[in-house]
This record gives structure tokens, sequence and C-alpha cells, in this order.
């Protein structure tokens, strides 16, 4: 009994932020107050009608896209070189790798801008891309390597005693068995790419910003629940995207298996 | 299929050793030994997966030594089956004919042919994980012969099978053997299964050959210790050779040997007998020991006897039951070792 009302206790504390944000977004005048005053959906008619938005929505899709593409290869060769690969110093790669940066986001984010600054990039997106890819390698890595641990090496040896060259044991036995691991590393990726602030703040200006540098630009000059119908948005969309994950691709076994 | 001086190196560890050995055409032959006797390794150098650090390897006079396992058409079943879990059971069979880029009416008829000759024709849509080990095995046997292999390879293909299964497919595994009449090296640590499977067995030892030969002759006629003492459960007894078939075992009567080289009058020699060979004598004779029973484990049908003799040298003997007179730790009885049960080592 008690243990049942201390865990009720802890979900209601961790969602509570999050129901009020929700609550409020769908209030019927200009300020933030909660309870709301009442019903409305105008907040989400600015929001989607908002220019500064649907220019910061298609920077997010473009900069996720871009570095999902990326990170999802260069994640799958770095896990299968950190399991098999004749590698020196092997213990250090998989720290390196396999651990979210361990620097504040300020420090990074200052760390690429110098970068940019130095290439002449501040105004590209590809610096955006270049710092997502870094920011989410190491949970396409772990992901994928999960999977790379299970997979018996004797399934490969097979494949080449059947005939399939390197490349089509590849094509036909390991990259199918490595899936699982993929699709949870392409949903890290883009649920932790989807969502980063910090770093991005400083790499990006008002042409290239994406969506959550866009609010925070916003939340500066306006005080309107606009921001909250947004976040609403945001808190939904992540929501049924992990649901229909966990529910159609099994993630629990991806990550309770080591 | 033959291994000319084929020598592998790990490191300082030498797995297997200018090893020597031709399988004819057609032949079952067992690699048998203890685990780490190189048996394993030579099976992967074989097929491909590890490359020999010295030597040459001949599939049909041709040498394949240096290509990578894909193009050497052999055929490999593994201890574990890795069998594809994403693929059915179908198409588990059917991959070895798609990466030959046979036509896909071609590909339905021989999948269908090898289900049928493992007897799995019904359960070709179905995930390898949802059959018991033993259709496993068997999906990954018809994996393995469906695009006609040169030379099939098993690696302890039935270790991972209860016991009563295990009988049932070293049956099975030696009727399809003989129905496609293909070359096949096994791997085995269990001498039961090479006796009752082999054409031939080679009896390895760190890294080399012991001995290659039939069944009857690695059982019969070891040449070494170490085979005498692996296959099978023998007695070691040391004795002085004193003319060309007798030999002085315990400063007792000299005992006849039959059927060995000629022995030289002086030499030293280790002499081999089966349990089942040593008979308890109803009197002195000839080839007739006194010794003291020290050990009797009953076991049904016989009763294991361990004996002593004078000199402190043991003597295994199975006894038929049931025995006239029941025997008793401490006894001294007589014990009969016919001259042509000696097997003579090197």
């Amino acid at each position: 009994m008690i243990l049942r009302l201390a865990v009720a206790a802890l979900m209601a504390f961790m969602t509570l932020p999050t129901l009020v944000v929700i609550a409020v977004s769908f209030n019927p005048t200009a300020i933030l107050s909660f309870p709301p005053a009442g019903f409305s959906l105008r907040w989400y008619e600015n929001v989607i009608t908002y220019p500064q938005f649907q220019r910061a929505a298609v920077n997010s899709l473009l900069v996720t896209g871009g570095a999902v593409a990326v990170v999802l290869p260069v994640g799958t060769l770095a896990a299968l070189a950190l399991e098999r690969g004749r590698l020196r110093g092997r213990s250090v790669w998989t720290a390196l790798l396999l651990s979210p940066l361990v620097v504040p986001g300020v420090a990074a984010g200052l760390g690429f801008l110098i970068l940019a600054a130095a290439l002449g990039l501040l105004r590209s997106r590809s610096v955006l891309i270049a710092a997502h890819v870094a920011l989410v390698l190491p949970f396409v890595v772990r992901s994928v390597w999960v999977s790379v641990r299970n997979l018996d090496p004797a399934l490969e040896r097979a494949a080449a005693s059947l005939g399939a060259t390197p490349w089509r044991a590849f094509r036909r036995v390991t990259l199918p068995l490595l899936r699982p691991g993929l699709f949870a590393g392409l949903l890290f990726a883009v649920v932790v790419s989807v969502n980063e602030f910090v770093v991005s703040l400083f790499i990006s200006n008002r042409v290239t910003e994406i969506l959550p540098v866009a609010m925070f630009t916003y939340v500066v000059n306006y005080t309107d629940p606009t921001i909250a119908a947004l976040s609403s948005l945001f808190i939904v969309t992540t929501f049924v995207v992990v649901w229909l994950a966990d529910r159609y691709l099994n993630l629990s076994r991806v990550f309770l298996q080591h | 299929m033959e291994l000319r001086g084929c020598t592998r190196d790990y490191g300082a560890v030498r797995a297997v050793d200018a090893l020597d050995l031709a399988v004819h055409e057609g032949e079952f032959l067992a690699l048998l030994g203890p685990s780490g006797c190189g048996k394993t390794t030579t099976l992967n150098l074989i097929a491909g997966f590890v490359e020999p650090t010295a030597g040459r390897i001949l599939i049909d006079g041709e040498d394949v030594t240096g290509r990578p396992p894909h193009l050497r058409a052999l055929g490999v079943v593994f201890q574990s089956y890795a069998l594809f879990p994403h693929l059915s059971v179908r198409e588990n069979v059917a991959f070895g004919l798609r990466e030959r880029r046979v036509t896909a009416a071609e590909i339905e008829r021989r999948v269908a042919e090898a289900l049928e000759l493992v007897r799995l024709d019904a359960r070709g849509r179905q995930r390898p994980a949802e059959l018991s080990g033993g259709m496993q095995q068997r999906v990954a046997l018809a994996r393995a012969l469906v695009y006609r292999p040169r030379v099939l390879l098993l690696d302890e293909p039935l270790a991972a099978l209860d016991k009563k299964l295990r009988e049932e497919m070293r049956d099975e595994l030696r009727a399809i053997q003989r129905s496609v009449g293909i070359t096949t090296i096994f791997v085995t640590h269990d001498q039961a299964e090479a006796l009752g499977l082999s054409d031939r067995i080679a009896v390895m030892s760190r890294g080399r050959i012991e001995q290659l030969g039939t069944p009857r002759e690695i059982y019969e006629r070891p040449v070494t210790r170490f085979v005498a003492d692996f296959i099978g459960a023998s007695s070691m007894l040391r004795g002085r050779a004193v003319a060309a078939d007798r030999v002085v075992v315990t400063g007792g009567p000299p005992l006849r040997v039959q059927g060995g080289a000629a022995l030289r009058a002086g030499e030293e020699v280790e002499l081999a007998i089966r349990p089942e060979r040593v008979r308890l004598a109803p009197g002195p004779g000839d080839n007739v020991l006194d010794a003291r029973v020290e050990g009797l484990v009953y076991q049904g049908a016989q009763t294991e006897v361990t004996a002593r003799l004078d000199d402190g040298q043991r003597v295994l003997a199975f006894v038929t039951e049931p025995t006239s007179v029941p025997l008793q730790l401490g006894q001294i009885v007589r014990l009969h070792l016919p001259a042509d049960a000696f097997m003579v080592l090197a």
C-alpha cells in the first residue's frame, strides 16, 4: 500500500509539470494562467501560422534528418568495430563512444561556435548537423552495440560457408539481425536531436534556428500561451512515437538484454 | 580432400601441428579427440574460417589454401546449428542456392527435395526457433546439403541434443550421408559416436593425428598409449620381452602375446588389454596371473572388477553377471589374459 502510494506520488511529481503546460495551452486569454480560464484553440492556430515557427520546423526536419542519415551508418560501423575490430585501446574507445558528451552543453556549444566561425560556416546548417551527429552518436552506438553483442558470430560463418561474400553476408544476415538496435538508435537520435537546445542556440541564427531555439526566442519576447501550445504538440508527438516504438519494436527487449 | 603438412599457431600455441590427412571420396571420417586436441581447428582450416600458418589444403586435387570460405563450396553444420533466426526454414535452406543464383523454380524444387530428405516438408514456413533441437539439426543438415557441396563438415552436430535424440539423429545422419554419398568429416569428442558412425577415425591429440584407421582397428589395435586409453577402457601393463612373443609382467610366468610385431628379447614393452577380454580363470594355466580384488562395481549385466597384481599394476575386468560365486573385496582371483587380447603399444 505504502509502496503503491509512493509510486503514485512519484508519477504525479514527474508528470505534473507536463500536464500543467498542456492545460495552460488551452487558455482563451493571452496570459499563462493556471488553472485555465476557459477553452480555446487559438494558440494552436497561432503556432501553425507563425512564420518563424514554420521556418524552424523545416530547419528541425533538415537538421535531424541530416544528422540521422549520417549517424546511423557511422554508429553501426562504430558498434561493429568496438565488438569485432582489432582495436588498440578498446576500453578507451568504448568509453568514448558509449557515453553521452560529458562536457556541459554551453562549453560544447562554444566550441562548435568557435570552430564554425573559423571555418566560415556560421550561416550554414551543416554545423548544426555536425553538432547533432556528435551529440546523438553515443545513443546510436550503444543501441546497435547491444544488438551486435547478441549476434552469434557462427551465423556469419554459416553465411560464408553457404557461398555468401562478406558483403552479401552483411546484407542478408548481419544487418537484418541488427534491426532492433538500429530502430532503437534511430528513435533515440530523433528524440535527442529534435529536443536539443543549448548547443544549437550557439550555432544557429534566425535563418537556421531549429524549433527549440525558436521557442526560446519566442518566450524571451512574448508571454502568451502559444509556447504552451507548441510544447504540448512536442510532448504528445514524443509520447506517441515512443509508445508506438515500444509497442511494435519491443524496446524493453533491446535494452534489458544486457 | 587432403591436408598436407598443415600447421596452425595461435600466438605461441600450436593448435594443429604439421598435419597430413587424406580423406577418400564418399568416406565418413571422424576427427576424434579430447577438447583442445586441434580437431575443431582442423575443421576450420578445411572450411577456410582460419588459414594455416604453414601447409596446403586440397579439395578434389585443387589447392584451396588462402581461398575464402564462400568460394570453397563446402557444406558446414555448426555445433549451435547457426540457423538464421530471421528467416523461415525454407529460406534458410534456400540460402546457399540464392547465393549461387539458381533460378526460382529450381530453388523451389530443390528446397522441397532437401526438406523431404530430412522429413521436414511440413515445416517450411516456420521459424527455426519454433522447432525442436532435433528438427533444427535436420534443417542445418538440409541447408548444408541442398547445393551439393563437395565435402560436408560436421562440428559436434549431436552434442547439443539429449541422449535419446542423439542416438536417433546418429542413425539418421548416417543414413542420409549414405544416400547422398557425400565425403563427410565429422568432429567429435564422443568415442561411441565416432565408432558407430565412421568409416575411419583419426584420433587426435596435441595437434597431431595419433592413429588413423577403421573403428575396429582403432579399438582393437591402438598403436599408442593415448589411443588405447582414450578409446574404451584399457588396462596398461609394463613388462619385459623375453622372446618374440613372450613378456614377463610381474616376475610371474611369461605371458604369451600374439598378433603384434615380433618383440626383441630384453626390450621394455607396454601392453594394453580391454576389460571385456579379461576372464576369471577356474585354475592355473597359460596366461593366468593372480591378483587381489580391490574394487567391485555392480552394473547389472556385468560387474567391473579392479584387481591389483603382485607388483602393484592394476587390471580392470568386466565380469558377466550372474557369477557362480559372488566376488568379494580382498579376495585373490586368477585372471586369464588371452594371448590375442594384448595390444602392444608404441
